[in-house]
């Protein structure tokens, strides 16, 4: 979460929860009413939001694993944003579900750590969450 | 009118610019440069209080019992701590406060500097909203700001916390028109559809009830005023939670006295049997409800509260109508009047009649005793000796709390100053300081139990202090009464640490304090002292030892719906008519 804009002091974070409409009710009226925040708006109620990750994934290896991850790294749309001899760093960006199986088939090919952002969320159409 | 000064006095400035006149406080290091600043004016006068927790309390009573912004000044780290316990007291029954709290300089927090606590953590679960000041220029907003968010909308504390480098440094100040948090917006008007919906749902009940609490105090005393007129135009009876009393007079027939866990049984019962329940300003907190799954099971709820969060919370509710109590009853008040309504008379006659057969009951009643006090009739002597004065009641929390809720018959709001939500045990005695000094003639009395009182006693020395004739009446019966009942029903009679092995001599203390001691043994004895505790123009202690053994029924145990209460000996042996449903009620 960073600031969105600027000049209104304003952020916006996305809040990814489950549970029972009385909970989830409850959990928007405890949000609103804290006094800082401006608006609360619930994106899968709203229906067709987009919501996307990053990650940044590093892997260790040499010969044939290292070729292999290059290959599913295309295959995934992940770029290349660090590389020694022996290591990438990849970027990937999606939902949530193709980061978890992109970092799963860089398991057996020498996974060391990763970065990720968690999600962030939208509003599809030319409404801002102002307007709602 | 920008003035420039220090943030020190830029705190004292704002204050009496919001006609703050009482300051409930406590010196140390990190507000010295605001006591300065205290030393230099008249128009707010400090009270010294013997600890932070108390000052939170008495800010409470002063609030609770005036409508007004309760105002506390702390220090850092410990000072700011033991105030946290007021402040969560404050957050759970909706008592508007504004606390300052003094932080150590900006450029050694996080250092684990003497005194530093951190007060934005603490306080952040336990607040409406805080605040740490790091720049002078904005300063006077947030101060302004504070008064506005404790007492707008739901009602309820603000810590302003600032560093000592704040205090001292220069500034401009002004008093803001607008603030800059434009997403906080408390509905004050209730939907109007919504509010049609319920006066229809109103006008065709059989069985209908009124069930209202707290928010109608914290609305003003218009809510009171619309309350009263609305139930009269119905003529529905009336419950009301601990937090409500007073807001509809005990003396009116349509009302029944209060409902939950200590609640009379026809409260409770036709809560359970109602068809349209009227929800006004309470929040289905658990010592209402019972167990939740068989909580009114037949009825159709509306339910109005400035806080969207306190609907559909426990309990779903067909009709939730999001206002300010006033407002809405004003509302509702003009659509029963204007619209055609026709109650069903033959239904609300019976319900009248069922309701009656409940209060037949009498699920008050005790065994009464010429040996010993029974701590119901001490309540009510004291209720008889002091109804025709300007009294003001407050309470610690045990047994001795609700038996003042049953037994002590609150007319007007504002008059009873209670820890509810929290069930603070030390909360009367600081609380009847602020209402003290609030309404210097009036009577105020603190309905205490002998272990409560102990806990926030060093306050006695506050109200000497400032002449304060607070009443301190304890209802001593050598144990934590409420623990002792519980151990009594649930955990086998097994009285684990909570008999009193060492009591104090309280007319000692009294004395000790420079107040004044009354010790009252005798049932025979007990008008008399009473009328002597009220002529005496001093801090009383009233020693009033009762009955040790005495229970408080009836009693919804914690799980158990509403019609499964138990009442006390008395009730059932009164029970005549109906002995079968008696039975079964037990």
């Amino acid at each position: 979460m960073s600031e969105t804009e600027h000049a209104k002091h304003l952020s916006l974070i996305t809040v990814v929860t489950t549970g029972t409409p009385m909970v989830i009710e409850q959990i928007k009226n405890q949000l609103d009413r804290l006094v800082p925040v401006h608006r609360v708006v619930d994106m899968t109620l709203l229906g067709g939001s987009i919501e996307r990750e990053l990650a940044m994934v590093k892997i260790k290896g040499s010969g044939e694993h290292r070729v292999e991850a290059l290959r599913l790294a295309d295959a995934f749309r992940a770029r290349v944003i660090d590389a020694t001899t022996e290591s990438f760093v990849f970027e990937i960006t999606g939902k949530s579900d193709k980061i978890d199986q992109f970092v799963e088939l860089m398991l057996p090919l020498g996974l060391v750590e990763v970065s990720r952002t968690g999600i962030a969320a939208i509003a599809r159409g030319p409404e801002g969450m102002s307007a709602r | 009118m920008t003035e420039e000064m220090s943030g020190a006095e830029m705190v004292i400035r704002a204050l009496a610019d919001q006609g703050v006149q009482h300051l409930f406080g406590y010196p140390g290091g990190a507000v010295l440069p605001i006591y300065d600043a205290i030393f230099a004016q008249k128009k707010v006068q400090h009270i010294l209080v013997r600890h932070e927790q108390g000052a939170v309390h008495a800010a409470e009573g002063y609030a609770r019992s005036t409508g007004k912004v309760g105002c506390v000044l702390v220090t850092s780290g410990p000072g700011a701590t033991n105030a946290v316990t007021g402040l969560t007291d404050a957050l759970m029954d909706s008592i508007p406060i504004v606390c300052i709290t003094g932080q150590v300089p900006t450029h050694l927090i996080g250092n684990d500097a003497f005194q530093e606590a951190d007060t934005v953590g603490i306080t952040r679960p336990c607040t409406k909203h805080n605040y740490l000041v790091k720049r002078i220029e904005d300063l006077p907003g947030v101060l302004h700001e504070a008064f506005h968010i404790a007492a707008s909308g739901r009602p309820g504390p603000v810590v302003v916390d600032i560093p000592k480098d704040i205090q001292f440094a220069k500034g401009i100040y002004s008093k803001p028109k607008t603030f800059p948090h434009t997403g906080y917006k408390p509905r004050i008007k209730g939907d109007i559809e919504k509010i049609k919906q319920a006066i229809d749902l109103m006008a065709h009940a059989k069985r209908p009830l009124f069930y209202t609490g707290g928010g109608v105090i914290n609305s003003g005393n218009a809510a009171s005023d619309l309350l009263r007129e609305l139930v009269k135009l119905t003529g529905y009876p009336i419950t009301s939670t601990l937090m409500g009393l007073g807001a509809f007079p005990a003396a009116d027939p349509q009302w029944m006295g209060m409902l939950g866990m200590h609640g009379t049984l026809e409260a409770n019962m036709a809560m359970h049997d109602c068809d349209v329940m009227i929800c006004i300003g309470a929040r289905f907190d658990d010592r209402i409800t019972g167990r939740v799954d068989a909580f009114s099971p037949g009825s159709k709820k509306i339910h109005v509260d400035i806080d969207p969060s306190s609907i559909n919370k426990n309990i779903h509710v067909d009709v939730p109508i999001v206002g300010d109590c006033a407002n809405v009853l004003e509302d509702m008040v003009r659509l029963w009047r204007t619209g055609a309504i026709h109650p069903d008379k033959k239904a609300l006659g019976d319900w009248w009649k069922q309701v009656d057969k409940w209060r037949g009951r009498k699920s008050l009643a005790y065994r009464p005793s010429n040996e010993v006090i029974k701590p119901q009739y001490a309540i009510q002597r004291l209720y008889e000796l002091t109804k025709d004065r300007d009294t003001y009641i407050t309470t610690e929390v045990g047994q001795h709390q609700m038996w003042a809720a049953q037994f002590y018959g609150f007319q007007e709001p504002n008059r009873w100053m209670t820890s509810g939500g929290l069930g603070t045990m030390g909360y009367g005695l600081p609380s009847s300081v602020g209402v003290q000094l609030a309404h210097p003639k009036s009577l105020v009395v603190d309905i205490a139990g002998e272990a409560s009182v102990l806990m926030t006693m060093q306050e006695l020395s506050t109200a000497v202090q400032y002449r304060l004739p607070i009443k301190i009446f304890i209802l001593n019966n050598r144990y934590m009464g409420m623990v002792r009942q519980w151990q009594e029903l649930l955990h086998g009679g097994r009285y684990s640490e909570s008999y009193s092995e060492a009591l104090p001599d309280f007319v000692k203390l009294a004395e000790a304090y420079h107040a004044y001691g009354i010790r009252c043994e005798k049932p025979g004895d007990l008008d008399h002292a009473i009328r002597e505790m009220i002529d005496v123009d001093k801090p009383v202690l009233f020693d009033c030892v009762v009955d040790p053994k005495e229970n408080c029924f009836p009693m919804i145990p914690s799980g158990r719906a509403h019609n499964e209460m138990i009442l006390g000996d008395a009730a059932e042996s009164l029970d005549s008519a109906i002995t079968e449903e008696g039975k079964m009620l037990v």
